[in-house]
C-alpha cells in the first residue's frame, strides 16, 4: 500500500511538473510577452522598446531558465538600470536589493505578482478559493444526496415506471451543460419579465420582483438562499444526472446478485434488503465517480461564476486568461492540476478501502 | 405593416417553415421501419422507443442543418431595422424578405430563428467531424498501446493522463487565442493529429490485402495520395488544388477539440483491447501467423465496435457541449458567427430583461445533446440484447 501511494505521488509530481511547464510555455510565448509589455509599459511602444522591456523585466532568456526561476530552483532575475536602481523577481518595490532573497519561486512560497489585480498571487488566489470553496460545498451538499437517492430509487426496481421517469430525468440533466441550464434557470426564475417571477409576484407569493437573484455578486459578502440558489443549481444539475446514472447502473447490478435473492427468499422486507444488503455495495462505484467529478466541477464553476458574476476561482481564471496575467494563470493552473491529481489519488485509494476484493500487488 | 403574431401563430409558422425536415423525417422513418429486419443494429434501434426518440431528435437537427437555407426566414447575418431585441412575433421592417421575427431578434436586430437554424449547420458539421478525428487518433494509438503493452503503453498512457488532468477551460484559454495562431502551434498540433487518420486507413487496408500485393498497392496508394492531399490542405492550408482548407480560427477550434477528446477515446480503446486480446480468436490469428496490424485492425477492432459506436454518439454530444463552451467564452469563432455557444454568450448580458436571444439557442443545443444521449442509450440497450 505504502509503495503504491509513493509511486502514485511520484507520478503525480512528474505530471504536475510537466503540466505547469506546458502552461508556463504557452503563457510565455513571444506574442503573449509582447502583449504583456504593451499593456504594462505603453501601447505605443516601438518594437525595439518592447524587446528591451521584455529583456529588462526578466522575460528574456531561455524558457527553461525562467521556468526554473518560477519554481525557485535557480536564482531569480535581477536588472540594474542606468539610474543604478536594481529590480528583480525577488525584490519587492522599494526594498533594498541587498537584503532580498536569491531564490524565490513556488518552492519558497512566492507565487509572483498578479498584473491584473496588483496583488501577490498567493493572497489573491487564497481569497478567491475560499469563495469557490463555499460554492463547491453547497453544490456537493445538493448534488451528492439528490443523485444518490435518484440512482438508488431508479436502480432498485429496474424497468419500473419510477426507473423510466428518473432515468429520463438523469439523461436530460446530463444533456444540459451549465451555460444552458444557467440561462434557462435565469430566464425562468430570475427575470422580472418572463418565467415564474411575474406570475408569483402577481399572485402575491413573493414580495420582490424576482424569485431568485440572477447574479451572485452579493453572495461574496453574505450567502443567502436568495442569491446562491441559482449558481448552485446550475452546477449541480449537470453532475446529478451523471452520478445518478452511475449509481443506478451499480444498483441494478447489485440487485441481481445471489445474496440479494437469498435475502428476499428468506423473507426480509424489500426496504431492508435495499437499505442493509444492497446499498453499501452499490455505493462503491459512485464514490469513484463523485471523486472524479471534482475536476469536472471545476469547469462548471468557471462557467457558473462567469455567468453569475461570482468572483471566485473560476472568475479569476477567466479574468487572468483574458488579460494575459501570466503569474496568476500559472497559480490557477497549479491549483487546478493539484485538485485533479489529488482527487484521482483519493478515488484510487478510497476504492481499495471500500472494495476489499481489490488487492494491490 | 403586419401585426404582432400570437404564440399559436408563431408555433404554426415555425412548424410550416420546417416542412422539408418533416418530409425527410417521415421518409426516413417509414423506410427504416419497413426494412428494419434487414438493417442490422440500425434496424434494431427501431425496436426501442428511447432509441427511436433519440434518433428522431438527432435526425431533426441533421435535416435542419442540411436544409438550413430553405428553412431560415431571413439572412442570419443581416440586421433588420434598428429596434433592439424585437420580441418573438414582432413584424420586420418594410421590404424585408419575411414578415416577422418568428422567435424575436437579438441586440443587433438579427433574426434569432434564422440564426438558430444557421447555427445548427455549423455545429453539425464541426462536432461530428471533430469527434471522428478524435476517434481515429484514439483508435490508432489505443490499439497498439493495448495490444503490445509495455513501454509504449506506459508512455502513451502517461501522455493521455497528462492531457486529461488539464482543466478543459484552461486548455482552451491557452490554445485558442489569436496570439497562439501567430506562433503556429495549432498548425503543428494539426500536423500531428491529422496524420493519424491517414495512418489508420493505410494500415487498415495494408493489413487486409497484404497477401495480394497488386490490390494492396492500389488501395494503399489511393489512400495515401488522397489522404496526404487532404492532409496538406487541412493541416497546412497548402493544398495545391485548393479543394481542402480550413480557416485559421476554425482550425484552431477544431484541433483543440480533437486534442481534448482523443485521450479519452484512447483510454476506452486501450481498455477494450486489453480485454479482447485474451480471446481465442486472437490466439488463433496469432497462430495462423497474421501480422499484429491485421489482428488489431481486422480481429480486435470489429469486435470492439459496440461500445465504440455508443461512445461515438455520446462523444458527439460532448463535443457539441465543448464547442458551445468555446463560444460561451468568446473563444475562436468570429463574433458574428451564428453558432449556438456564441449566440448564448451574446444574449446572456441582457438575459434577465429579454431572454429569447439566449434561450432559443440554449434549448436547441440541449435538445441535440439530449437526442444524442437517448440515441446512445437505445443503441446500448439494443446491442446488449444479442
Amino acid at each position: 500500500m505504502l509503495i503504491f501511494v509513493l509511486r502514485r505521488l511520484g507520478v503525480m509530481a512528474l505530471t504536475a511538473l510537466v503540466l505547469t511547464f506546458v502552461v508556463f510555455y504557452l503563457t510565455n510565448l513571444p506574442p503573449n510577452l509582447e502583449k504583456l509589455a504593451r499593456s504594462e509599459g505603453s501601447v505605443r511602444m516601438t518594437d525595439e522598446s518592447v524587446a528591451a522591456w521584455i529583456e529588462q523585466n526578466g522575460h528574456g532568456g531561455s524558457v527553461f531558465g525562467r521556468y526554473a526561476q518560477w519554481l525557485g530552483v535557480v536564482p531569480g532575475w535581477t536588472y540594474t538600470d542606468e539610474k543604478a536602481v536594481t529590480r528583480g523577481r525577488c525584490i519587492a518595490q522599494g526594498d533594498d536589493p541587498a537584503l532580498a532573497a536569491t531564490y524565490c519561486g513556488v518552492f519558497q512560497g512566492y507565487w509572483g505578482q498578479s498584473t491584473v489585480f496588483k496583488q501577490p498571487v498567493l493572497s489573491e488566489l487564497g481569497g478567491k478559493l475560499a469563495a469557490t470553496g463555499w460554492l463547491m460545498l453547497a453544490v456537493m451538499l445538493v448534488m451528492v444526496p439528490v443523485s444518490l437517492v435518484i440512482g438508488v430509487l431508479a436502480g432498485m426496481r429496474e424497468g419500473s415506471r419510477t426507473d423510466r421517469v428518473l432515468s429520463t430525468f438523469s439523461i436530460a440533466s446530463t444533456a444540459t451543460p451549465e451555460y444552458v441550464s444557467g440561462v434557462i434557470l435565469v430566464a425562468l426564475l430570475a427575470s422580472p419579465m418572463t418565467g415564474l417571477s411575474p406570475l408569483l409576484n402577481q399572485w402575491g407569493v413573493i414580495e420582490g420582483k424576482i424569485l431568485f437573484q440572477g447574479t451572485a455578486t452579493s453572495a461574496m459578502d453574505d450567502i443567502t438562499f436568495w442569491n446562491f440558489t441559482l449558481p448552485v443549481m446550475t452546477i449541480a444539475l449537470y453532475g446529478i444526472g451523471y452520478i445518478a446514472r452511475m449509481t443506478r447502473a451499480s444498483m441494478t447490478e447489485v440487485m441481481t446478485q445471489q445474496y440479494i435473492r437469498t435475502a428476499r427468499l428468506k423473507g426480509v422486507r424489500f426496504r431492508d434488503v435495499v437499505m442493509k444488503h444492497a446499498l453499501r455495495n452499490a455505493l462503491i462505484a459512485p464514490f469513484t465517480v463523485i471523486m472524479l467529478q471534482f475536476p469536472w466541477l471545476l469547469n462548471g464553476v468557471v462557467v457558473a461564476e462567469t455567468l453569475f458574476n461570482y468572483k471566485g476561482f473560476g472568475w479569476t481564471l477567466v479574468t487572468a486568461a483574458g488579460n494575459n496575467d501570466i503569474e496568476m494563470l500559472l497559480g490557477c493552473s497549479v491549483v487546478a492540476v493539484f485538485v485533479v491529481l489529488v482527487t484521482q489519488l483519493i478515488s484510487d485509494i478510497g476504492y481499495v478501502f471500500l472494495n476489499p476484493r481489490i488487492r494491490l500487488s | 405593416m403586419p401585426d404582432m403574431l400570437s404564440w399559436p401563430m408563431i408555433i404554426g409558422l415555425i412548424i410550416k417553415q420546417f416542412w422539408p425536415v418533416w418530409a425527410a423525417l417521415a421518409v426516413t422513418f417509414v423506410a427504416s421501419i419497413r426494412f428494419k429486419r434487414r438493417l442490422g443494429l440500425y434496424g434494431k434501434l427501431f425496436d426501442s422507443p428511447v432509441g427511436m426518440m433519440g434518433f428522431a431528435i438527432v435526425m431533426f437537427w441533421v435535416f435542419t442543418a442540411f436544409f438550413a437555407p430553405m428553412i431560415q426566414t431571413l439572412d442570419p447575418l443581416a440586421q433588420f431595422g434598428n429596434a433592439k431585441n424585437p420580441l418573438p412575433g414582432a413584424p420586420t421592417p418594410e421590404g424585408s424578405p419575411y414578415g416577422w421575427f418568428l422567435l424575436g431578434g437579438d441586440h443587433l436586430a438579427r433574426d434569432v430563428f434564422s440564426r438558430m437554424v444557421a447555427g445548427a449547420r455549423q455545429v453539425l458539421i464541426i462536432a461530428p467531424a471533430a469527434t471522428t478525428f478524435a476517434f481515429l487518433v484514439g483508435i490508432t494509438l489505443g490499439l497498439p498501446a493495448g495490444y503490445f503493452g509495455g513501454k509504449l503503453d506506459t508512455g502513451l498512457s502517461f501522455a493521455a493522463n497528462l492531457v486529461l488532468a488539464f482543466p478543459v477551460i484552461l486548455l482552451f484559454y491557452l490554445l485558442v487565442t489569436p496570439e497562439i495562431r501567430n506562433t503556429g502551434i495549432p498548425v503543428y498540433l494539426a500536423a500531428v493529429l491529422f496524420i493519424f487518420p491517414v495512418i489508420f486507413f493505410a494500415v487498415l487496408l495494408n493489413g487486409r490485402y497484404r497477401t495480394n500485393p497488386p490490390r494492396r498497392n492500389l488501395y494503399v496508394g489511393v489512400t495515401l495520395v488522397f489522404g496526404l492531399w487532404a492532409y496538406s490542405g487541412l493541416a497546412f492550408n497548402m493544398d495545391p488544388l485548393g479543394v481542402w482548407g480550413m480557416e485559421p480560427n476554425l482550425l484552431n477550434v477544431f484541433v483543440s477539440v480533437v486534442f481534448v477528446n482523443a485521450p479519452t477515446v484512447f483510454r476506452i480503446v486501450r481498455g477494450i483491447v486489453m480485454d479482447i486480446k485474451s480471446r481465442d480468436y486472437v490466439a488463433a490469428g496469432q497462430t495462423r501467423g497474421e501480422t499484429p496490424s491485421y489482428i488489431m485492425m481486422w480481429e480486435i477492432l470489429p469486435n470492439a465496435r459496440g461500445p465504440l459506436i455508443v461512445d461515438f454518439c455520446l462523444r458527439i454530444g460532448y463535443t457539441t457541449i465543448l464547442l458551445g463552451t468555446l463560444g460561451f467564452f468568446g473563444l475562436g469563432v468570429s463574433p458574428e458567427s451564428p453558432d449556438w455557444g456564441s449566440t448564448i454568450n451574446a444574449g446572456r448580458k441582457i438575459l434577465s430583461m429579454v431572454p429569447h436571444p439566449a434561450v432559443v439557442p440554449a434549448l436547441a443545443l440541449m435538445s441535440l445533446v439530449l437526442g444524442l444521449n437517448l440515441l446512445a442509450d437505445g443503441l446500448r440497450e439494443e446491442s446488449l440484447k444479442d
